[in-house]
């Protein structure tokens, strides 16, 4: 019984860990299925959360909030797409740019609009979005199993990880049921061929960006308006890049691209809830062996599990039509 | 010539004296958590401020961004002419150490640690006894006998809060819970709220209804989940009742404010005195907080309580034990 509850536990909390790692995963999956590298999820990220939070603490909507992560974060996708794909410029340069100037402009306009030390002013219950309880989850929690699914497992969680869990099944159906999906991944693998189809490489690269910029920003409203309350400074942590890693990890498909931050939440759910618990045989675990885990694993995983990952062909390459 | 050599150097003996009487250049130097974590620096904010408006003299400071930047920043300030420069935080000791060696003539101060140097006058807390308080209150107040503790890094100066706050909640009902977590291992656990919030949530799962923090930055997504999940929280160092009112229990005052401000005065003064200062709850330097934010959830018992355990702890009949005195907690 009491495993059953640990394992409820866990799942809950790993869910809430790997919302924001799913998102930015699957706008990489759009910008990289479409031949443009995209390591400037983080900074797109932070500009999406940043934005999120001002314009919440501003207006006193979160959904107000949301729309300007979204657009901020589109406009800085478009940027990258401007650089590397109309001026063929290098898509890691122009990724890490953006990385530095969203770490730098966040903090800056946060210090000079707030002067509290680069956060923005913490958010109001009304100004996040908050947890949904499902019907009749607290009468259900003691029933095993199923109740606990139900209760700890699915219920209480803000309507951004629904969304985000519904965006994967999306993601799948536009990439691999309609003719959009079919020209973005072909844009990706053989954009001379498109292109002697009559559809524009160009276009299709820059309508894959700005999916990619409209993900972030749902993950960075997500860490400062529905997970926290408020921006604080560099508060992504690394989580874009995590999300590249569960990437390539995935290959670049989106349902195992779930299945990879879900392992990611996992693991920093259980190092996080084994932390000071005693197990049996071992006793407790240090500290710093906890935190290290998901670490660890996700080395051993990469190295040795996923077997080789074979990136979209014309990724990385600007496409020059011939003349 | 030897008399007129002598009078150049009373001129300038008195020269000096007057300007750092009258223009003392103090300087603060925060700790990765930042000048407006709420907490802890925050607290040595406050105190600088404090100095400003009650003298007008202007001081300067700096947010470390990381390791590297503490030597750089005590290492400027002290070559601009700052004096004192206020280190706030253990993980500047070795800096200050290194710096104060360089600049002899400029007086450093180190909150939080010992360095022995002639320059460097050091304050430490004793962080246990305002932690054994709050623990008492945490035990009086839990309805399930099941209490947190989230702790930044993992360093012995954040057991200490952790095994001071055991003591208080075992004194008071000695078959009570009390989960620990620690936020991580380096400098970035003191600002990540995002995982502060995590490890209560764990705690609540657990059952725990009132959870401490003594996590800088990060508290503030462990108050911030108390709140959300309609449990307590107790904040720390600065008072934290008014970052969520009714649902903070109290706050483990831990006055970097009056040891900051101190400093700058004494640097004002010429009183600068090198060496160590303990601040217990005897000397006012840590104790917990009541206000209109919290009195509804304080009851006239849990009052008396704390009041009680405060005399004795003043009186030296409760020894709270300090972890960092044995690396082990014994409650």
């Amino acid at each position: 019984m009491e495993w059953l509850d640990l394992i409820a536990q866990v799942s809950g909390s790993a869910i809430r860990f790997s919302v924001p790692l799913l998102f930015a995963c699957l706008a990489g999956l759009y910008s990289e299925r479409a031949g443009v590298f995209d390591i400037g999820l983080e900074g797109k990220m932070l500009i999406g959360a940043f934005t999120a939070g001002t314009v919440a603490a501003l207006t006193g909507s979160a959904w107000l909030g949301l729309l300007a992560a979204v657009l901020a974060s589109v406009f800085f996708a478009l940027l990258h797409g401007f650089a590397s794909i109309t001026h063929r410029g290098n898509q890691i340069v122009s990724g890490v740019a953006i990385n530095f100037i969203a770490a730098g402009l966040t903090a800056q306009l946060g210090e000079t609009w707030f002067k509290i030390g680069g956060q923005t002013p913490q958010l109001t219950n009304q100004e996040r979005f908050m947890s949904l309880g499902w019907p009749f989850a607290e009468a259900l929690r003691r029933i095993p199993v199923i109740g606990q699914v139900y209760s700890q497992v699915l219920s209480g969680h803000n309507i951004l990880v629904y969304a985000a869990f519904l965006a994967v099944p999306l993601t799948w159906w536009l990439l691999y049921r309609t003719r959009f999906g079919l020209r973005l991944r072909a844009v990706g693998e053989n954009p001379a061929a498109v292109d002697t189809a009559g559809i524009s490489v160009q276009g299709m690269r820059y309508a894959a960006v700005a999916c990619c910029g409209v993900l972030c920003g749902f993950a960075g409203a997500y860490l400062s308006i529905a997970q926290s309350a408020g921006f604080i400074e560099h508060m992504t942590a690394g989580k874009g890049f995590i999300a590249l890693a569960a990437l390539i990890f995935a290959k670049w498909r989106p349902i195992p691209a779930m299945w990879a931050c879900l392992l990611f939440g996992v693991l920093d759910a259980i190092s996080i809830r084994l932390q000071g618990v005693p197990i049996a045989g071992i006793g407790i675990v240090p500290v710093q062996l906890m935190q290290a885990v998901p670490y660890i694993l996700t080395v051993i995983l990469l190295a040795g599990f996923i077997g080789h990952a074979v990136a979209p062909k014309a990724g990385g390459v600007p496409y020059v039509k011939e003349k | 010539m030897i008399r007129k050599l002598f009078a150049a150097v009373a001129m300038t003996a008195l020269m000096a004296g007057a300007s750092l009487a009258a223009d003392v250049k103090p300087a603060v130097v925060y700790d990765l958590g930042g000048r407006n974590d709420k907490s802890f620096n925050e607290g040595a904010f406050n105190g600088a401020e404090k100095f400003k408006a009650d003298t007008g003299v202007a001081y300067q400071d700096f947010e470390i961004q990381n390791d590297s930047q503490r030597e750089q920043a005590l290492r400027k300030f002290a070559e601009r002419g700052f004096s004192p420069v206020v280190a706030i935080g253990f993980s500047h000791a070795e800096a200050v150490k290194k710096v104060a060696a360089e600049f002899p003539d400029t007086h450093f101060a180190i909150i939080d640690m010992v360095v022995d140097a002639p320059n460097v006058a050091s304050i430490v807390f004793k962080e246990q006894e305002g932690s054994y308080l709050v623990g008492v209150l945490a035990a009086l107040a839990s309805k399930t006998g099941k209490v947190g503790f989230v702790g930044g890094m993992d360093i012995p100066l954040i057991r200490r809060f952790a095994c001071g706050y055991v003591g208080g909640v075992k004194a008071t009902k000695k078959d009570d819970e009390v989960f620990q977590n620690m936020t991580g291992t380096t400098g970035a656990a003191w600002n990540d709220p995002v995982k502060g919030g995590e490890l209560a949530k764990s705690q609540f799962d657990r059952g725990a209804d009132v959870v401490y923090h003594a996590a800088g930055g990060t508290g503030i997504g462990v108050l911030q989940a108390a709140a959300d999940a309609g449990k307590l929280g107790i904040g720390v160092d600065s008072n934290q009742n008014g970052l969520h009112p009714g649902s903070v229990l109290t706050s483990m005052l831990k006055r970097v404010d009056v040891a900051t401000y101190n400093i700058f005065k004494a640097g004002q003064d010429g009183t600068f005195k090198p060496g160590v200062t303990v601040l217990g709850l005897a000397e006012g330097g840590v104790g917990w907080a009541l206000d209109d934010n919290n009195k509804s959830l304080i009851t006239p018992e849990m009052k008396a309580a704390v009041d009680k355990a405060e005399a004795d702890i003043k009186a030296g009949t409760i020894q709270v034990h300090d972890y960092m005195a044995d690396s082990a907690c014994p409650y």
